[in-house]
């Protein structure tokens, strides 16, 4: 399909800055994705090791009666209620990623009431990113909505951004400067 | 033989010689209260058995079938305390079908006619009904601790009808339960006045509650130590409690995030300050819990307790690794610790290097699927072994293992009870040897002398359970997955390990003849599982006719059935020892042989 009306848009190359779950080199649709969910909370600068080699890894299946029924009931050994917790959540769910940091968190937007509430909530490290008077480095908060535009944060009212919301990005000022702050109504094909 | 002057008259009338034994006994019996010291005293003649059954306050029960109510209060006048077991471990895993039994129903029914005083009741993997618990709290005047664990059937309504009857309530806790919503204001329904309340724990309990509510309980609940609450608390809500209760010990923290604090919207970091200033004030907080819906940002806030805490259970709480090494630096004095695998190798080193009396550790995945790396491995658990001696209880998930660490750990922690290890990638061998993990579990078993409860997983011969066997004199649990070459490797246990009592099996390839090896065992042992293994009809139906005393069910999941000779296999093996005869309350899908 024809990428280029997105990277036409905001005159960035979107989609390689896309943030996705997968480590760099994996496919980005797919399973390989959904594999990873922990991947977003992983400090990946310690060297959490990357895929190795699986030549060794029981490809020796030795017994299928499990998987011919079907799905594999009840493997690995955690508790429903436990796994329930963890996976179905409702809510509303974006991708919150800082520039230049190697990992994403997943927030959820139904947590919050306000903008203020939403971003004064920050990691360890966002703090130390977005307040970082030293290098002079100044950090904006962008989001794609559901149209895909790339805009600032703190137009629109705080409900019809938590309904449009797709994904959050810390930008640094200087990428940000592309974008302008978006009219009441908008045009969908319009560039900054 | 010393003076028993001030025993050998009662009311001015000489004692005989047995009356005298007898009362000396009881006052020996007072210092046994452990069940298993019980039962053998209970053993030696008529009369000590009498004694012992006169003079026991709680009976513990581990399987219901294997003992009617009928039989238990016939023995035993005068308990007031019960804790019952029903469903055995595997139905966490949802491979129980449901409807298979253990209701409580036809106990309560009896023990209300039996033990007016009974005062305590623990029950587990039990189907508990509202009417049940309506039972309860109507029958037993004096009612005053309630815990129930991994149980299912009830609803708000029946804790409401717990709330409002029983006035002596001093605990209640629900652990790990399913509880419906009836939309009953439970809460509400504790009575006005003072309370005896010392634990209260509902942080399972998935429904709304009334929040005004319950601060007041908390206010007017003076005694209270011990309160975990539900995600539908608020960050901001649990600062109030905790301002009216700084006498906490226990505390389960909710949601941890500010949700929607209608009526107390402050900014961010005040919120902050107010919760961290809230944990100063908690000096007594040695056990903390909860974080169901952190939102990060307010991690800091527990800070102060740290260095108190003696349990921190984190494992419901999507945090970087930064933000938990942040936490486990303050924590010294950490016995206790449960946490997501999210934390990674890192996260572990972080905790052998601060928690030096660590003594239980539980490491659960985020991220259930099989795959080729996760965040933790043998990295993280090398460095545990090095760095927490103390070590008594692990319970592992990982993706990837090797030998080496498993060896470290069996020589770095001597104190080892119990090692479960679940590498979710089954059939996993050492990735970086390509070895199996025999000689990691081997090691264990014969290093750890200390060892009663063993669960394995990975690549397994039947070289590892040769060494179970050869080694695991003390074991009492084990659990297989996924393992072994042939019915040897099952053998090998069954005649190794003379203390076993619960042995739980999925997916190995053992049948009748290592089933027939075990003959010897079956008595002793509370229960056999064994689930899509090579065991057949006839295999069971062999064992059932030639051991008395032993119930053996079989089931089948798969009604479509796998056509021609294995047609004969049977799903899933639960055999127990039982003084009853088949159990009457058995679903059609289970055949009692």
């Amino acid at each position: 399909m024809n990428n280029l009306s997105e990277s036409g848009k905001s005159g960035m190359n979107l989609k390689e800055t896309e943030l996705t779950l997968g480590l760099p080199g994996e496919p980005r649709v797919g399973k390989a994705c959904m594999k990873r969910v922990f991947s977003e909370t992983v400090d990946l600068e310690l060297g959490n090791s990357g895929k190795k080699d699986s030549s060794g890894s029981g490809s020796s299946m030795k017994k299928e009666s499990a998987t011919s029924r079907g799905k594999l009931v009840g493997w690995p050994p955690v508790r429903a209620h436990r796994k329930n917790i963890m996976t179905v959540k409702s809510g509303k769910y974006v991708k919150v990623g800082v520039d230049g940091a190697p990992y994403l968190r997943k927030v959820d937007l139904e947590l919050y009431n306000s903008y203020e509430q939403f971003l004064s909530i920050r990691t360890v490290l966002d703090e130390k990113k977005l307040m970082d008077p030293v290098n002079g480095v100044e950090y904006v908060p962008t989001y794609e909505d559901k149209d895909g535009d790339w805009m600032l944060v703190g137009d629109v009212p705080w409900k019809m951004f938590a309904e449009s919301c797709k994904r959050v990005r810390l930008m640094t000022r200087s990428e940000a400067i592309g974008l302008a702050p978006r009219p009441e109504t908008k045009c969908s094909s319009s560039s900054s | 033989m010393s003076d028993l002057t001030p025993t050998t008259l009662r009311n001015n009338v000489p004692l005989s010689p047995d009356e005298v034994l007898e009362i000396a006994l009881e006052s020996v019996l007072e210092f046994l209260p452990c069940q298993r010291d019980r039962n053998a005293f209970s053993l030696v003649n008529k009369s000590w058995n009498r004694i012992e059954a006169e003079t026991r306050f709680e009976v513990v029960i581990g399987n219901c079938y294997s003992i009617s109510p009928q039989r238990v209060v016939n023995r035993f006048k005068a308990i007031k305390s019960v804790v019952l077991k029903g469903k055995p471990r595997f139905a966490d895993f949802s491979l129980l079908p449901p409807d298979w039994g253990a209701r409580f129903s036809p106990w309560v029914v009896v023990l209300s006619g039996a033990y007016r005083g009974l005062e305590k009741l623990c029950l587990k993997r039990m189907y508990v009904s509202n009417d049940d618990l309506v039972v309860v709290a109507n029958t037993f005047v004096g009612f005053k601790e309630i815990r129930l664990v991994c149980c299912e059937g009830f609803g708000t309504s029946g804790l409401a009808v717990l709330a409002g009857k029983c006035r002596q309530l001093r605990v209640l806790e629900l652990i790990e339960d399913e509880v419906a919503d009836d939309e009953e204001d439970w809460i509400s329904f504790f009575p006005g006045g003072a309370t005896c309340l010392e634990s209260l724990m509902f942080d399972c309990v998935e429904c709304p509650l009334n929040f005004n509510a319950l601060e007041k309980l908390v206010a007017r609940s003076p005694s209270l130590k011990k309160l975990r609450v539900n995600r539908y608390v608020s960050l901001g809500q649990l600062r109030h409690l905790m301002i009216i209760a700084p006498q906490l010990t226990h505390l389960g923290t909710g949601s941890y995030g500010p949700l929607e604090d209608l009526e107390d919207p402050l900014p961010a970091n005040e919120l902050r300050d107010h919760v961290s200033s809230a944990f100063a004030a908690s000096k007594s907080l040695v056990c903390l819990s909860g974080f169901r819906e952190i939102v990060p940002y307010f991690l800091p806030a527990v800070y102060p307790v740290c260095a108190n805490l003696t349990s921190l259970n984190l494992s419901y709480a999507n945090i970087l690794v930064e933000e938990f090494k942040q936490v486990i630096s303050h924590c010294h004095k950490l016995q206790i610790l449960w946490v997501l695998d999210l934390i990674s190798d890192g996260g572990l080193v972080a905790v052998a290097a601060t928690c030096k009396d660590l003594q239980e550790l539980r490491v659960f995945p985020m991220d259930t699927i099989e795959d080729n790396a996760g965040p933790v491995s043998d990295v993280g658990l090398h460095a545990i072994a090095e760095g927490c001696k103390k070590l008594q209880s692990i319970l592992f998930f990982c993706q990837q293992m090797t030998n080496a660490a498993v060896i470290s750990m069996s020589i770095n922690c001597p104190d080892l009870i119990v090692f479960r290890l679940c590498i979710i990638g089954r059939y996993r061998p050492d990735h970086s040897t390509g070895e199996p993990m025999d000689e990691g579990f081997g090691a264990i078993v014969k290093n750890c002398k200390k060892l009663t409860r063993l669960a394995v997983s990975g690549l397994l011969t039947d070289r590892a359970f040769s060494y179970i066997g050869q080694y695991g004199k003390l074991l009492r649990t084990l659990s297989v997955a996924f393992a072994g070459d042939s019915d040897m490797g099952l053998t090998y246990v069954l005649e190794g390990c003379p203390k076993l009592e619960k042995l739980e099996i999925r997916d190995s390839p053992f049948g009748d003849i290592a089933l027939r090896s075990g003959m010897h065992q079956y008595h002793n042992m509370r229960f056999l599982w064994m689930s899509t293994c090579k065991v057949t009809r006839q295999g069971c139906r062999e064992i059932a006719r030639q051991i008395p005393g032993v119930i053996v069910e079989i089931f089948n999941w798969n009604q479509v059935g796998e056509e021609g000779e294995n047609s004969d296999l049977v799903d899933t093996l639960y055999m127990y020892r039982s003084l009853e005869g088949p159990r009457a309350d058995a679903p059609r899908f289970v055949n009692i042989l």
